[in-house]
Protein backbone atom coordinates (compact mmCIF):
# COMPACT_ATOMS: atom_id res chain seq x y z
CA UNK A 1 0.00 0.00 0.00
CA UNK A 2 1.33 3.33 -0.75
CA UNK A 3 1.07 6.16 1.98
CA UNK A 4 -1.04 8.70 1.40
CA UNK A 5 1.69 11.41 1.80
CA UNK A 6 3.73 10.25 -1.41
CA UNK A 7 0.76 11.59 -3.77
CA UNK A 8 0.30 14.73 -1.85
CA UNK A 9 3.50 15.53 -2.46
CA UNK A 10 3.72 14.37 -6.01
CA UNK A 11 0.50 16.91 -6.79
CA UNK A 12 2.53 19.65 -4.79
CA UNK A 13 5.45 19.36 -7.00
CA UNK A 14 2.95 18.94 -9.90
CA UNK A 15 1.35 22.65 -8.95
CA UNK A 16 4.86 23.88 -8.13
CA UNK A 17 6.26 23.18 -11.25
CA UNK A 18 3.25 24.64 -12.94
CA UNK A 19 3.44 27.86 -10.94
CA UNK A 20 7.10 28.20 -11.52
CA UNK A 21 5.95 27.49 -15.47
CA UNK A 22 3.15 30.45 -15.53
CA UNK A 23 6.02 33.18 -14.03
CA UNK A 24 9.14 31.69 -16.58
CA UNK A 25 6.67 31.69 -19.77
CA UNK A 26 5.51 35.07 -19.28
CA UNK A 27 5.40 35.88 -23.38
CA UNK A 28 3.97 33.10 -24.26
CA UNK A 29 0.32 32.77 -23.77
CA UNK A 30 -0.45 28.81 -24.43
CA UNK A 31 2.31 27.95 -22.86
CA UNK A 32 0.48 29.76 -19.99
CA UNK A 33 -2.32 28.20 -20.50
CA UNK A 34 -0.79 24.80 -20.49
CA UNK A 35 0.36 25.20 -16.85
CA UNK A 36 -3.04 26.17 -15.94
CA UNK A 37 -3.69 22.45 -17.16
CA UNK A 38 -0.97 21.08 -15.35
CA UNK A 39 -2.52 22.69 -11.85
CA UNK A 40 -5.71 22.06 -12.42
CA UNK A 41 -4.45 18.39 -13.13
CA UNK A 42 -2.66 18.50 -9.13
CA UNK A 43 -5.65 19.71 -7.94
CA UNK A 44 -8.04 17.28 -9.10
CA UNK A 45 -5.01 14.99 -7.82
CA UNK A 46 -6.04 16.41 -4.27
CA UNK A 47 -9.64 15.59 -4.70
CA UNK A 48 -8.98 11.81 -5.46
CA UNK A 49 -6.56 11.61 -2.76
CA UNK A 50 -8.92 13.09 0.02
CA UNK A 51 -11.74 11.56 -1.19
CA UNK A 52 -10.20 8.18 -1.09
CA UNK A 53 -9.01 8.73 3.02
CA UNK A 54 -12.13 10.20 3.54
CA UNK A 55 -13.94 7.07 2.35
CA UNK A 56 -16.50 9.40 0.19
CA UNK A 57 -16.79 9.46 -3.41
CA UNK A 58 -18.08 13.11 -3.74
CA UNK A 59 -14.33 13.68 -4.04
CA UNK A 60 -14.53 12.49 -7.24
CA UNK A 61 -17.96 14.09 -8.68
CA UNK A 62 -16.06 17.32 -7.63
CA UNK A 63 -13.33 16.09 -9.95
CA UNK A 64 -16.31 14.85 -12.79
CA UNK A 65 -17.45 18.80 -12.48
CA UNK A 66 -14.17 20.37 -12.06
CA UNK A 67 -13.00 18.35 -15.41
CA UNK A 68 -16.02 19.68 -17.30
CA UNK A 69 -15.52 23.75 -16.68
CA UNK A 70 -12.06 23.43 -17.28
CA UNK A 71 -12.86 22.11 -20.98
CA UNK A 72 -15.18 24.85 -21.12
CA UNK A 73 -12.20 27.15 -20.13
CA UNK A 74 -9.65 25.56 -22.15
CA UNK A 75 -12.18 26.14 -25.54
CA UNK A 76 -13.04 29.61 -24.51
CA UNK A 77 -9.16 30.74 -23.73
CA UNK A 78 -8.42 29.34 -26.81
CA UNK A 79 -10.74 30.59 -29.28
CA UNK A 80 -9.63 33.90 -27.23
CA UNK A 81 -6.22 33.44 -28.60
CA UNK A 82 -6.72 32.83 -31.79
CA UNK A 83 -8.79 36.44 -32.06
CA UNK A 84 -5.89 37.98 -30.43
CA UNK A 85 -3.32 36.29 -32.55
CA UNK A 86 -5.58 37.47 -35.81
CA UNK A 87 -5.34 40.99 -34.55
CA UNK A 88 -2.32 41.47 -33.24
CA UNK A 89 -0.10 38.90 -34.97
CA UNK A 90 1.43 37.60 -31.47
CA UNK A 91 0.79 35.77 -28.59
CA UNK A 92 3.00 38.35 -26.25
CA UNK A 93 0.95 38.56 -22.80
CA UNK A 94 2.11 42.35 -23.14
CA UNK A 95 0.66 43.02 -26.40
CA UNK A 96 -2.67 42.30 -24.57
CA UNK A 97 -2.75 45.69 -22.22
CA UNK A 98 -4.59 47.50 -25.61
CA UNK A 99 -7.27 49.00 -23.42
CA UNK A 100 -5.00 50.95 -20.94
CA UNK A 101 -7.06 49.77 -17.91
CA UNK B 1 9.24 -3.17 -2.13
CA UNK B 2 5.78 -4.55 -3.85
CA UNK B 3 4.61 -3.86 -7.82
CA UNK B 4 2.28 -1.73 -6.82
CA UNK B 5 4.85 0.81 -5.13
CA UNK B 6 6.90 0.00 -7.92
CA UNK B 7 4.50 1.04 -10.50
CA UNK B 8 3.95 4.74 -8.47
CA UNK B 9 6.93 5.58 -8.52
CA UNK B 10 8.00 4.73 -12.24
CA UNK B 11 5.03 6.67 -13.72
CA UNK B 12 5.60 9.56 -10.80
CA UNK B 13 8.66 10.33 -11.98
CA UNK B 14 7.20 9.79 -15.38
CA UNK B 15 4.38 12.69 -14.72
CA UNK B 16 7.21 15.28 -13.05
CA UNK B 17 9.80 14.87 -16.16
CA UNK B 18 7.12 15.46 -18.54
CA UNK B 19 5.57 18.51 -16.43
CA UNK B 20 9.06 19.60 -16.41
CA UNK B 21 9.38 19.18 -20.13
CA UNK B 22 6.04 21.16 -20.75
CA UNK B 23 7.63 24.51 -19.12
CA UNK B 24 11.04 24.24 -20.25
CA UNK B 25 10.79 23.16 -23.55
CA UNK B 26 11.15 25.65 -26.41
CA UNK B 27 8.34 24.73 -28.98
CA UNK B 28 5.24 24.89 -28.08
CA UNK B 29 4.16 21.45 -29.95
CA UNK B 30 6.36 19.64 -27.94
CA UNK B 31 4.95 20.84 -24.98
CA UNK B 32 1.76 19.94 -25.83
CA UNK B 33 2.83 16.28 -26.53
CA UNK B 34 4.73 16.47 -23.30
CA UNK B 35 1.31 17.49 -21.44
CA UNK B 36 -0.11 14.46 -23.51
CA UNK B 37 1.95 12.28 -21.67
CA UNK B 38 1.88 13.85 -18.06
CA UNK B 39 -2.27 13.09 -18.53
CA UNK B 40 -1.43 9.43 -19.48
CA UNK B 41 1.15 8.92 -16.60
CA UNK B 42 -1.16 10.72 -13.93
CA UNK B 43 -4.41 8.28 -15.40
CA UNK B 44 -2.28 5.34 -14.53
CA UNK B 45 -1.57 6.64 -11.03
CA UNK B 46 -5.62 7.75 -10.76
CA UNK B 47 -6.08 3.85 -11.21
CA UNK B 48 -4.25 3.17 -8.82
CA UNK B 49 -6.27 5.76 -6.41
CA UNK B 50 -9.71 3.58 -7.00
CA UNK B 51 -10.70 6.45 -9.76
CA UNK B 52 -11.36 4.06 -13.12
CA UNK B 53 -14.20 5.68 -14.39
CA UNK B 54 -11.94 9.20 -13.85
CA UNK B 55 -8.56 7.75 -15.43
CA UNK B 56 -10.73 6.46 -18.47
CA UNK B 57 -12.34 10.15 -19.12
CA UNK B 58 -9.02 11.81 -18.18
CA UNK B 59 -7.32 9.78 -21.49
CA UNK B 60 -10.94 10.54 -23.37
CA UNK B 61 -11.75 14.16 -22.89
CA UNK B 62 -8.42 15.64 -22.11
CA UNK B 63 -5.83 13.81 -24.29
CA UNK B 64 -8.52 13.02 -26.35
CA UNK B 65 -10.50 16.58 -27.10
CA UNK B 66 -8.63 19.09 -25.41
CA UNK B 67 -5.56 18.61 -26.15
CA UNK B 68 -6.21 18.37 -29.83
CA UNK B 69 -7.62 21.50 -29.59
CA UNK B 70 -4.47 22.90 -28.24
CA UNK B 71 -2.52 21.13 -30.84
CA UNK B 72 -4.44 22.64 -33.38
CA UNK B 73 -4.42 25.82 -32.12
CA UNK B 74 -0.57 26.09 -31.81
CA UNK B 75 -0.17 24.92 -35.17
CA UNK B 76 -2.59 27.17 -36.78
CA UNK B 77 -0.49 29.64 -35.40
CA UNK B 78 2.65 31.24 -36.69
CA UNK B 79 4.65 32.01 -33.34
CA UNK B 80 7.78 33.33 -33.34
CA UNK B 81 9.68 31.33 -30.98
CA UNK B 82 12.54 33.65 -30.10
CA UNK B 83 10.24 36.23 -29.35
CA UNK B 84 8.06 34.66 -26.89
CA UNK B 85 11.42 32.81 -25.27
CA UNK B 86 12.81 36.47 -24.21
CA UNK B 87 13.15 36.65 -20.57
CA UNK B 88 12.67 33.15 -19.51
CA UNK B 89 16.43 33.15 -18.93
CA UNK B 90 15.82 36.13 -16.87
CA UNK B 91 13.47 34.70 -14.97
CA UNK B 92 14.73 31.30 -14.44
CA UNK B 93 16.51 31.90 -11.05
CA UNK B 94 13.30 33.68 -9.49
CA UNK B 95 11.30 30.67 -10.99
CA UNK B 96 13.72 27.72 -9.64
CA UNK B 97 13.55 29.73 -6.28
CA UNK B 98 9.34 29.78 -6.41
CA UNK B 99 9.18 25.97 -7.44
CA UNK B 100 11.82 24.83 -4.03
CA UNK B 101 9.58 27.48 -2.22
CA UNK B 102 6.12 25.99 -2.81
CA UNK B 103 6.63 22.62 -3.02
CA UNK B 104 8.85 22.37 -0.06
CA UNK B 105 6.83 24.13 2.10
CA UNK B 106 3.65 21.99 0.52
CA UNK B 107 5.62 19.01 0.82
CA UNK B 108 6.52 19.40 4.78
CA UNK B 109 2.65 20.30 5.89
CA UNK B 110 1.47 16.89 3.65
CA UNK B 111 4.16 14.89 4.96
CA UNK B 112 3.84 16.10 8.67
CA UNK B 113 0.29 16.09 8.46
CA UNK B 114 -0.34 12.35 6.83
CA UNK B 115 2.45 10.32 7.25
CA UNK B 116 1.18 8.09 9.15
CA UNK B 117 -1.98 7.44 7.20
CA UNK B 118 -1.37 4.61 5.19
CA UNK B 119 -3.51 2.53 6.03
CA UNK B 120 -6.63 4.44 5.29
CA UNK B 121 -6.44 4.25 1.85
CA UNK B 122 -9.27 2.06 0.92
CA UNK B 123 -9.25 -0.70 -1.60
CA UNK B 124 -12.87 0.89 -3.03
CA UNK B 125 -15.69 2.75 -2.53
CA UNK B 126 -18.62 0.99 -2.61
CA UNK B 127 -22.41 2.27 -2.37
CA UNK B 128 -24.63 0.34 -4.50
CA UNK B 129 -21.90 -2.43 -5.95
CA UNK B 130 -18.06 -2.48 -6.25
CA UNK B 131 -18.11 -0.83 -9.54
CA UNK B 132 -16.88 2.40 -9.17
CA UNK B 133 -18.43 3.67 -12.15
CA UNK B 134 -21.49 2.80 -10.84
CA UNK B 135 -21.56 4.36 -7.64
CA UNK B 136 -20.35 7.27 -9.59
CA UNK B 137 -23.41 7.77 -11.91
CA UNK B 138 -25.82 6.75 -8.85
CA UNK B 139 -24.28 9.78 -7.30
CA UNK B 140 -24.22 11.94 -10.63
CA UNK B 141 -28.30 11.19 -11.34
CA UNK B 142 -29.69 11.26 -7.68
CA UNK B 143 -27.80 13.72 -5.39
CA UNK B 144 -25.71 16.02 -7.84
CA UNK B 145 -28.45 15.81 -10.65
CA UNK B 146 -28.49 19.69 -10.74
CA UNK B 147 -24.69 20.21 -10.83
CA UNK B 148 -24.54 17.56 -13.53
CA UNK B 149 -27.31 19.57 -15.86
CA UNK B 150 -25.82 23.29 -15.24
CA UNK B 151 -22.40 21.53 -16.27
CA UNK B 152 -24.06 20.36 -19.30
CA UNK B 153 -25.04 24.61 -19.72
CA UNK B 154 -21.76 25.23 -19.45
CA UNK B 155 -20.53 23.11 -22.03
CA UNK B 156 -23.42 24.60 -24.43
CA UNK B 157 -22.05 27.77 -23.32
CA UNK B 158 -18.54 27.19 -24.43
CA UNK B 159 -19.47 26.25 -27.95
CA UNK B 160 -21.63 28.86 -28.26
CA UNK B 161 -18.82 31.56 -27.18
CA UNK B 162 -16.35 30.15 -28.95
CA UNK B 163 -17.95 29.52 -32.27
CA UNK B 164 -19.02 33.25 -32.12
CA UNK B 165 -15.27 34.68 -30.94
CA UNK B 166 -13.64 33.30 -33.64
CA UNK B 167 -16.64 32.81 -36.69
CA UNK B 168 -15.63 35.25 -39.70
CA UNK B 169 -18.27 35.98 -41.92
CA UNK B 170 -17.43 34.82 -45.73
CA UNK B 171 -17.61 37.87 -47.88
CA UNK B 172 -18.36 35.72 -50.92
CA UNK B 173 -20.95 33.91 -49.32
CA UNK B 174 -25.33 35.36 -50.20
CA UNK B 175 -27.01 35.71 -47.09
CA UNK B 176 -31.12 36.27 -45.93
CA UNK B 177 -31.18 39.46 -44.73
CA UNK B 178 -34.93 38.72 -42.98
CA UNK B 179 -35.34 42.54 -42.10
CA UNK B 180 -35.30 43.66 -45.44
CA UNK B 181 -37.52 40.94 -46.71
CA UNK B 182 -40.15 41.29 -44.13
CA UNK B 183 -39.84 45.38 -44.78
CA UNK B 184 -39.93 45.56 -48.26
CA UNK B 185 -42.87 47.14 -50.06
CA UNK B 186 -44.43 46.81 -53.51
CA UNK B 187 -42.12 50.48 -54.50
CA UNK B 188 -38.80 48.45 -54.02
CA UNK B 189 -39.76 45.82 -56.19
CA UNK B 190 -42.04 47.41 -58.68
CA UNK B 191 -41.14 50.62 -61.08
CA UNK B 192 -44.10 51.36 -63.72
CA UNK B 193 -42.10 52.82 -66.75
CA UNK B 194 -44.34 55.87 -69.07
CA UNK B 195 -44.27 53.75 -72.35
CA UNK B 196 -45.98 56.16 -75.31
CA UNK B 197 -47.27 53.03 -77.25
CA UNK B 198 -45.82 53.77 -80.30
CA UNK B 199 -43.79 51.53 -82.38
CA UNK B 200 -41.44 52.08 -84.81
Amino acid sequence: MIPMSYYLILSSILFSIALAGIFLNRKNIIIMLMSLELMFLSINFNFIIFGNYLNDLVGQIFVFFILTVVAAESAIGLAIIVVLFRNKKSINVEDIGRLKG
Amino acid sequence: MNIELIIFLIFSALVLASAIGVVVVNNPVKSAINLVFTFFSSAVLWMLLNAEFLSIILILVYVGAVMVLFLFVVMMLDINITQAREGFVKYMPFGILLFFIISGLLSVFFYSQFENTNENIVLSIDLIGTDNTKNLGYLLYTEYIIAFEIAAVILLLGIISAITLTHTKNQDTKYQVPSEQVSATKKDRLTIIKDSGETK
